[in-house]
């Protein structure tokens, strides 16, 4: 008890809750945010050991400097055609959410999410990889399925949950699932498609296959036990995979500080694993490309995985039911310091003298155009009722199992018989 | 054989079959396995189909899973289903609901073989019977063999079958049937008809039930260890029951639990989980439903209490000879 006397002297302990910088109502101010100039980060080897990736699991790879110039040593020297290609994929997924955002509001659909200012993380991706490379997206990669040419109506069908959904209106909205397009069904359990990312990695590494396999998450579902048990197992055996964390700063309300970002960067969390970690410019297309283009390679030569952290920003809402105002500054996305990715790559593709605002503005609106086309072609096909209009009633006991079991034969007829008795 | 080796056996015909089924987890490698189940595997198929894997539940079937999507049939092993809750959300968010997520675009046709069961001084955290919680999970099959015959070819059957499967092992009558008398010699799978099991392939078919005994006093509905522990008291009391093993808990083979109970009118369940919620609370309310005028008695569960599974007080949980004896007695009083 002698131990007790001195305590009392001691200073009481303090627990530390995270607080973001700004809240609603406050000016921004990011002057203290660490932004190394483009170029200044290098490219190591493809066969660079892990645990020499401490710098740049630290810094930020970026390319595309304040002119529009793409620098350094990561500069992927891309041909004018394919980036105007990136460029219009990026907008096109916009004009998409714009698009899908109303819709919602206009009651012909429950539910919507857009990826406004990420654009360039999952276009790049769907460039830099192969397109029977498979993708293992979160719910906020939709720009992999408009980059590898997916038809919007079929989108759209699933997120009107109509005739033409081929999930048969059983999946929330936005929940794709495309095994032609390399793009993995998309569940709402946050993080659980990063070890099933490397499973497949496992399995196509196991069966002597050339593909590899990539995987998205938010910085906050890094914090699930799922990413814990994905890297592991992605050092172990050294999994052809590409694990991207996508730092948009927010997880719905909460600022990235509550997954750990006070204290040490995502990219860095690769160093502990033994895997090559890279700290990227979410919003310099080029940097993106050429990050992932590498992590493929070092993949596809089986040098083993790639932890790549999409440093960016979430500029509108989580979802269409959450309102972004009641929690932060109105003031961060207009303020964020590394821009907007369609705005900097059409800047790169001006100052190659490859793209004007005429034709810009052109391609904008002929993109609106043609979102509005899908639309009409997939409203065709139903919008959401009240679940009860699109689909045959016994469709929703299909795909349980492959084959019905009895019981579920039982309740289908049930159901029908009640649906009948009440007149419906 | 014994049922480890009939376990053993049913994975190395599918592997001999299938180039795509794997074998994975924890210490099942070089070692084998901790119950050596699967012993030798490694050594015939490979490191890269037959793998030891980190300590992590939700990670092994989490990566199963995109093997399965993939093209493979991952037969994953959690060490022992008191430590399947990690993975409890890549089972249930995850494997079961792939197929009816994707329109059928993804499937995840994995086996995870888990020991289970108590009867072995295992404690709180080696004895558990968890399948009340996958039963209630739509997509997942869940199953359990009494017999080495019955492990193998229900085992060959899971694997093929391209639903995700729970596959129970129970570990106390891998050496042999046990009868509940844990103070008597233990016996081993020679002396027993169901010891004797072919080398190469045959399957059980998933959902049907077996009847052990057949019988027109009363209809007890039993599973793994239970099997044997119901079989040797009713022998030893001399009751003409029918004794159904259902071998798969989902799907269930109602006909034959239907027909029996119809024929005797009484009807008994005996599991080892814990009783609310558990799976007889689920074959009771069946039972009620299609046999209501058939039934002479109350239906009545024998099963392990709500409690943890206790240590030291094992063989007062342990639904033995003496609970289905009470039981017994209750259920034929008139």
């Amino acid at each position: 008890m002698a131990q007790n006397e001195g305590r009392r002297n001691l200073r009481s302990l303090e627990l530390h809750v995270p607080e973001p910088k700004f809240r609603p109502g406050d000016s921004v101010d990011y002057s203290d945010l660490v932004i190394p100039p483009a170029g200044s980060a290098p490219r190591p080897d493809i066969d660079a050991r892990p645990d020499s990736f401490h710098e740049l699991a630290y810094s930020l790879v970026r390319v595309l400097d304040e002119k529009g110039n793409a620098v350094g040593p990561w500069a992927p020297r891309l041909a004018p055609d394919l980036l105007r290609e990136m460029l219009r994929n990026m907008a096109l997924t916009r004009a998409f959410d714009e698009r899908m955002f109303r819709a919602q509001r206009q009651g012909k659909t429950s539910f919507y999410m857009k990826c406004t200012g990420e654009e360039a993380v999952a276009v790049a991706a769907a460039y830099a990889l192969d397109r029977d490379d498979m993708c293992f997206p979160a719910y906020r990669q939709q720009g992999l399925l408009i980059s590898r040419g997916w038809s919007l109506v079929d989108m759209m069908n699933q997120i009107y949950s109509n005739k033409g959904d081929r999930l048969k209106g059983k999946q929330l909205p936005i929940m794709y699932s495309v095994k032609d397009a390399g793009f993995f069904s998309i569940s709402g359990n946050l993080t659980t498609q990063y070890p099933q990312a490397v499973g497949w990695a496992m399995a196509s590494a196991a069966k002597g296959d050339t593909r590899i396999a990539a995987t998205w998450c938010g910085e906050g579902s890094t914090a699930e036990g799922d990413f814990h048990s994905a890297c592991t197992f992605a050092s172990v055996y050294r999994a052809p995979v590409i694990l991207n964390v996508v730092n948009n700063q927010w997880a719905i309300s909460s600022f990235s500080g509550f997954a750990g970002a006070e204290s040490t960067t995502f990219a860095a969390r690769a160093v502990g694993y033994g895997i090559a970690g890279l700290r990227v410019d979410g919003n310099d297309i080029l940097a993106v490309y050429a990050a992932t283009e590498w992590a493929a390679e070092r993949a596809r030569t089986n040098q083993g995985p790639t932890l790549i952290e999409h440093f960016t920003y979430r500029a509108e809402g989580h979802s269409t039911s959450d309102d972004p105002s009641q929690y932060r500054s109105a003031d961060e996305s207009s303020e964020w310091p590394l821009g907007d990715p369609i705005a900097r790559l059409k800047q790169h593709l001006v100052a190659l003298g490859e793209w004007d605002e005429e034709r810009h503005a052109a391609m904008d609106l002929e993109l609106a155009e043609t979102v509005k086309a899908a639309a009409k072609e997939s409203e065709k096909n139903g919008i959401l009722g009240h679940g009860l209009n699109n689909h045959p009633f016994e469709s929703m006991f299909e795909d349980v199992f492959e084959e019905m079991p009895w019981h579920l034969r039982e309740q289908c007829a049930q159901m029908l018989e009640e649906q009948k008795a009440a007149g419906l | 054989m014994n049922m480890i080796q009939a376990i053993n056996s049913a994975m190395d015909v599918m592997m001999e079959r299938d180039p795509d089924v794997i074998v994975m987890g924890e210490d099942v490698g070089f070692f084998g396995g901790v119950f050596r189940a699967t012993a030798g595997l490694q050594k015939k198929y490979g490191k890269t189909r037959v793998f030891d894997t980190p300590i992590t539940e939700c990670g092994i079937i989490g990566v199963a899973v995109g093997m399965g999507a993939y093209g493979l049939r991952p037969v994953p092993e959690i060490q022992f289903a008191d430590y399947i809750y990690p993975a409890l959300d890549q089972l249930v968010s995850e494997a079961a609901r792939l197929r009816y997520r994707s329109g059928g675009e993804f499937t995840a046709p994995l086996t995870v073989r888990s020991p289970f069961g108590g009867g072995i001084f295992g404690g709180q955290t080696h004895s558990q019977s968890p399948e009340g919680i996958f039963t209630h999970v739509s997509g997942v099959k869940t199953v359990i063999p009494s017999t080495p015959y019955d492990a193998k070819g229900l085992l060959i059957a899971a694997i093929e079958d391209n639903d995700p499967v729970i596959f129970f092992e129970p570990k106390r009558i891998y050496n042999g049937p046990f009868d509940g008398r844990y103070d008597k010699p233990a016996r081993n799978w020679s002396a027993h008809p169901a010891g004797e099991v072919p080398e190469g392939y045959y399957r059980i078919p998933l959902g049907k039930a077996n009847i052990v005994r057949e019988g027109e006093a009363l209809t007890v509905l039993c599973y793994g260890t239970m099997v044997h522990v119901v079989e040797a008291t009713i022998e030893g009391l001399g009751i003409d029951a029918e004794i159904v093993d259902l071998r798969t808990l989902v799907p269930l083979d109602i006909e034959t639990i239907e027909a029996s109970v119809k024929k005797t009118g009484r009807c008994l369940i005996v599991h080892e989980a814990t009783r609310t919620s558990g799976f007889g609370a689920e074959l009771s309310a069946l039972v009620q439903e299609r046999c209501f005028y058939h039934l002479e008695a109350p239906i009545e569960r024998v099963t392990g209490f709500d409690t943890p599974y206790p240590h030291s007080l094992e063989w007062a949980y342990f639904p033995g000879p003496v609970r289905i004896t009470e039981a017994l007695k209750k259920i034929l009083k008139d």
